[in-house]
């Protein structure tokens, strides 16, 4: 019959128009890249010499055996991580609690606390090496706090907390646009109810407000770790890594890899155990708190 | 009865710690700018206080040494046509598999979201050979098609949601009166789906804006640099010259903050909405 046979070839040519280039663009730029890295992490690839020869385990051992960069920066990544999710959602949380009240400027000092994230990670890192070293001594200078007067970006300890503070200055604006939606969605009835109870404040924040928004939580919690997991720009444009490697992040230390040290082979086994890493922890994240989720 | 919120000194109170909090926030923003007008001894002897006198002169050499103009243009031309090409590409994808979720199409959309936990430093790597051996490697173009590229996993997930709730009584009126799929999709359809594509152009504009390392790793030609390019080959350059050094960054950094204001409505609102959703 003519007719189905038309109708068919119709119906391919559509799924063919409408789904192909998006399918075709994935397909080159993120599905044939991936797959490619599971082969590469098996040889030993330097991106020049077009002869390629596996080396089964090898770049995996070498990873976990020796290579020390490696596991500062997954130390140091890891670190990280738990002090900038601790922080930016507590700082994100709390500013959306600020601006959840019955405030005259609640809208302009919204715009100031997103305005950070709007940023590049590159430019602010840049910005805050100025003010790490210039405008921090400066105020030291006038107000003798000693805060300001540490080698900020000078040793470890201090540039890692240097590195988590550009983090939360930049991120919790966007956490706290998140938890305001998901505290104004908190019942009104239910928190009036709470009060004519004789609930006191820390109690409707512990026992309403909290469990409430616990599906914005997640949405948070999945956000920053991913993010902090992947950070890079600032890390190159703050510190460098340094002092001496100490807040190099996973992804630093791949891209020094693979482009400056010319080993593809060991970093792409490097960007596939930091895959696997990510992937696994952040599933976890969505799976725990996605059970502490309860209904209104 | 809307009950009247009382404007009471714990209210008060509170405002007050709000500002002093955007205070702080604001320092930085501040450092920068009073610092860029200065000249460098000025600089070096009082960081904190008002410039001794206001010197446009680093502004006007660092336009000309970071070839302002260029990555201006370079960094706008990105983000316009990868924009263009991701609406175009992730709605139509997204329509197809809301009407016609075959097993197939299914499985596609699967890929396409789950691509979103692949951190992009893991396939970097093989994404550079990738990318050479199909020319895209220092263009325009080929940074485009790559944005295309990591771009469709989150475009299409949220114009799935959204299609998903649009009727489709609307469509099969207009089958009736003779339009075909394609007229449907771009004379009907494309139109209701303003509120999503407003709120995806904005959250891929800023990513792409700010892209460092994607770009970092396809243009090596200095006439291709977009701003983060050309800030950190110029902060390369001049790491001591804080002079210079500012006045670039606060170039580079207004028209993204000018950008916001204008948007911060439709931002704001757009945050919420893929949060929601995710």
């Amino acid at each position: 019959m003519d007719s189905a046979n038309n109708r068919r070839l119709a119906a391919r040519l559509q799924q063919l128009v409408f789904v192909g280039p998006a399918t075709l663009f994935f397909t080159l730029i993120v599905i044939v890249p991936f797959l490619l890295s599971i082969y590469y992490a098996f040889t030993n690839w330097n991106g020049v010499t077009s002869t390629i020869t596996w080396v089964g385990f090898d770049n995996y051992k070498q990873i976990i055996m020796e290579d020390e960069g490696f596991r500062t920066s997954f130390w140091f990544t890891a670190r990280y991580t738990i002090a900038a999710v601790f922080f930016t959602n507590l700082v994100g949380f709390l500013l959306a609690l600020l601006l959840t009240q019955a405030l005259k400027t609640s809208n302009f000092l919204r715009t100031i606390f997103f305005l950070p994230n709007v940023i590049g990670g590159l430019l602010l890192g840049f910005i805050w090496s100025f003010i790490f070293v210039k405008g921090f001594a400066a105020v030291g200078e006038l107000t003798n706090i000693g805060f300001f007067q540490l080698p900020w970006l000078g040793t470890s300890a201090t540039a890692f907390w240097g590195i988590v503070i550009v983090t939360v200055w930049q991120l919790s604006g966007y956490l706290m646009v998140i938890y305001i939606a998901a505290i104004m969605n908190v019942p009104k009835e239910l928190l009036e109810a709470a009060r004519i109870d004789g609930a006191t404040r820390l109690q409707l924040l512990r026992s309403i407000i909290v469990p409430l928004i616990m599906p914005a939580v997640t949405v948070c919690l999945f956000l920053t770790i991913s993010w902090s997991f992947k950070v890079f720009d600032l890390n190159l444009s703050l510190t460098k890594g340094g002092p001496f490697g100490s807040t190099e992040s996973v992804a630093l230390n791949i891209y020094q890899e693979a482009f400056r040290n010319n080993r593809y082979g060991v970093g792409t086994a490097k960007a596939l155990i930091f895959f696997i890493i990510v992937a696994t922890i952040t599933m976890l994240q969505v799976y725990f708190t996605k059970k502490k989720e309860v209904e209104a | 009865m809307k009950e009247r919120i009382r404007y009471t000194p714990r209210l008060f109170g509170l405002e007050v710690l709000g500002l002093l909090i955007g205070l702080i926030f604001l320092i930085p923003f501040y450092f920068v700018g009073i610092n860029s007008v200065k000249s460098f001894g000025d600089l070096l002897n009082n960081a904190a206080g008002w410039p001794a006198e206001f010197r446009l002169d680093n502004y006007t050499r660092v336009w000309d040494i970071m070839r302002f103009p260029r990555a201006f243009t370079n960094s706008f031309l990105i983000t316009v046509f990868s924009n263009i090409g991701l609406i175009v590409i992730s709605s139509m994808a997204a329509y197809r598999m809301v009407r016609n979720p075959s097993r197939f199409n299914m499985i596609l959309l699967f890929l396409f979201v789950s691509a979103m936990v692949i951190p992009f430093q893991s396939i970097m790597i093989p994404l550079v050979k990738v990318a050479s051996e199909l020319n895209l490697m220092n263009s325009i173009w080929g940074l485009v098609i790559a944005y295309f590229g990591f771009g469709v996993s989150l475009n299409i997930f949220l114009f799935h949601g959204f299609i998903k709730s649009i009727p489709k009584e609307i469509e099969e009126s207009a089958v009736v009166d003779g339009c075909s799929p394609y007229g449907v999709f771009w004379r009907i359809v494309f139109p209701l789906l303003k509120p999503m594509t407003v709120t995806i152009v904005l959250l891929n504009s800023l990513w792409i804006w700010n892209d460092f390392l994607l770009p970092l790793l396809f243009l090596y030609d200095p006439e291709l640099r977009t701003i983060p390019l050309a800030t950190y080959s110029f902060f390369g350059q001049y790491t001591k010259q804080w002079d210079l050094a500012l006045a670039g960054l606060v170039m580079g950094i207004t028209p993204i903050i000018i950008f916001f204001l204008l948007m911060q409505k439709h931002i704001i609102a757009g945050i919420t909405a893929g949060s929601v959703k995710g």
